[in-house]
């Protein structure tokens, strides 16, 4: 029997908004109950990816970049992508013209390059497909 | 006619996003017209859960057979607890939501 596909699509820019760790969160349950997961990144989202994201310290509390444990949304999608990798699996796919607008190319191990026919083609095959905007 | 089921994602502080009435127009009138319509609230969508909120459209979308649930993570994240919870809302999760989504023939709406 095959697995329930989401596809989701994702337009946040890192560090803007709640719906980016939200959007984490659905995809990971989803992942952890089965279901294949397709994301197709736009826009500012194709940036959740980057490899050159680096954690920071926090001079207000003193504290150093271990001690802080900031959280990047390169790691989060490293994990999903890590959580999806056999079966049920995760596609990542950031739209390749919002990289090249943003200079973003160099995204993590496992995250590909598309573009809209790639997302209509997910939605087609997908049980569901869940679009979240950006504000 | 189909028998679509829709659920809706409600994401938006009510009490500053006027948004919030377009979703509990929108679910109460596919439930009037016999559709199975859920309303999941996460993020600041849960601020208006709490019993005796003012101008919470809850209770008038749970009067209409809306199921209405609240994500207990945003919920815990702003100190809302079971027992603060107002009538028509349930505690749930994105287990629970995921549920929902990977049912056949759904419509997902994020707000």
């Amino acid at each position: 029997m095959t697995n329930p596909i989401l596809t989701v699509s994702l337009m946040d820019a890192p560090y803007e908004a709640a719906t980016s760790t939200t959007a984490f969160r659905i995809i990971a349950a989803a992942l952890g109950r089965g279901v294949d997961v397709n994301v197709f990144a736009y826009e500012g989202a194709v940036s959740l990816a980057l490899r050159d994201q680096a954690p920071h310290a926090n001079p207000v509390k003193g504290t150093s970049v271990e001690e802080e444990q900031h959280p990047t949304t390169k790691d989060f999608v490293a994990a999903l992508l890590e959580l999806g990798r056999g079966e049920p699996a995760l596609t990542w796919v950031n739209c390749g013209l919002c990289v090249d607008e943003r200079g973003a190319g160099n995204a993590i191990e496992g995250v590909t390059r598309g573009g809209p026919a790639d997302f209509l083609a997910m939605a087609l095959a997908s049980t569901t497909t869940l679009v979240i905007p950006t504000k | 006619m189909s028998q679509s089921q829709y659920v809706f994602i409600e994401t938006r502080d009510p009490f500053e996003s006027a948004g919030a009435g377009f979703v509990a127009d929108t679910a109460t009138a596919l439930r009037e017209r016999g559709r199975p319509v859920t309303v999941f609230l996460v993020q600041n969508g849960v601020l208006a859960t709490r019993a005796g909120a003012r101008g919470s459209q809850i209770g008038r979308m749970a009067e209409a057979g809306v199921t209405v649930l609240a994500d207990e993570f945003s919920l815990r994240e702003r100190g809302i607890e079971p027992g603060d919870l107002g009538g028509g809302v349930r505690q749930s999760s994105v287990d629970a939501l995921v549920d929902l989504l990977i049912v056949p023939g759904t419509k997902a709406v994020w707000h």
